[in-house]
């Protein structure tokens, strides 16, 4: 069962390796992220949000829905630490 | 298991000090994170910082009296909800999920306004969580108390007492 989990393991992460192969070098200025998307977000933050500030236009604004979903990992995270390292207080006293 | 308090006069005094003064720069931070470097993130993890020299200074029942686990846990699931509750607020206004110009009818305010609000009520939502999920994995770590977590989340008790809520 281990090895299978582990065949499975290393297969996605072989697939995912694989995926960033055709990732634009980092940093590229012809890359799309880089000729489309953000030079819209400077000329047209201020207009379409009327957010001052760009990384707060981004941040809260366009990918609102991201910043949700940040907040959403760390509230995960707590119950995940609360659920494992509090352990089951049932049929056992809370005190000591 | 932190059960013996380092008692050190001087470490207490200028956690006194400084505690209040680590708070409100917190406050500021989030308050002005939305036009100015910082944010929800960064004034929930300086507020749970204040609240881990609480716990290093004083001793991990002197945290606990403040905010037990459980409330941290409530408070990390109500920031989450601020967050969701105005985008959905948003979508119940008519428009996109977070399209913060729609709460302008309901606050009464001008858009640009409106959005301010709209993102300053994310950044208090995103706060919250932060700061109630880093102390809560900070008391998660440390162990146990010595005091007993009242299971029905109402009223902390004021004294050590035996019967602390009711009898699971």
């Amino acid at each position: 069962m281990k090895n299978i989990i582990l065949t499975f393991v290393i297969l996605t992460g072989g697939f995912l390796i694989y995926g960033t192969i055709d990732m634009p070098a980092w940093g590229d200025p012809q890359s799309p992220a880089n000729s489309y998307v953000s030079p819209r977000y400077i000329e047209q933050a201020l207009e379409k949000t009327e957010t001052p500030n760009i990384v707060t236009a981004v941040l809260a604004d366009y990918r609102g829905y991201d910043t949700m979903g940040e907040t959403t990992v760390i509230f995960t995270a707590a119950i995940a630490c609360a659920l494992l390292l509090r352990g089951s207080t049932v049929g056992r006293k809370e005190s000591e | 298991m932190l059960t013996q308090i380092y008692k050190n006069l001087i470490v207490q005094t200028v956690c006194r000090i400084i505690i209040p003064f680590i708070q409100i720069y917190a406050l500021y931070v989030i308050a002005h994170g939305h036009y100015s470097p910082g944010g929800g993130f960064q004034g929930g993890v300086i507020l749970a910082a204040a609240l881990a020299l609480i716990f290093l200074a004083y001793g991990q029942d002197a945290a606990v009296r403040r905010l037990n686990r459980h409330q941290a846990v409530i408070l990390c699931a109500i920031g989450v909800f601020i967050y969701a509750g105005i985008g959905l607020l948003c979508l119940l206004a008519g428009g996109n999920f977070l399209d913060y110009s729609r709460l302008a009818p309901i606050l009464g305010v001008t858009i640009p306004r409106a959005r301010s609000l709209g993102i300053l009520g994310v950044e208090i939502g995103v706060g919250l969580a932060v700061m109630s999920a880093m102390y809560s994995i900070i008391i998660d770590v440390a162990g146990k108390s010595t005091i007993a977590a009242p299971r029905d989340f109402v009223q902390l008790p004021k004294t050590k007492r035996d019967n602390v809520g009711p009898a699971a």
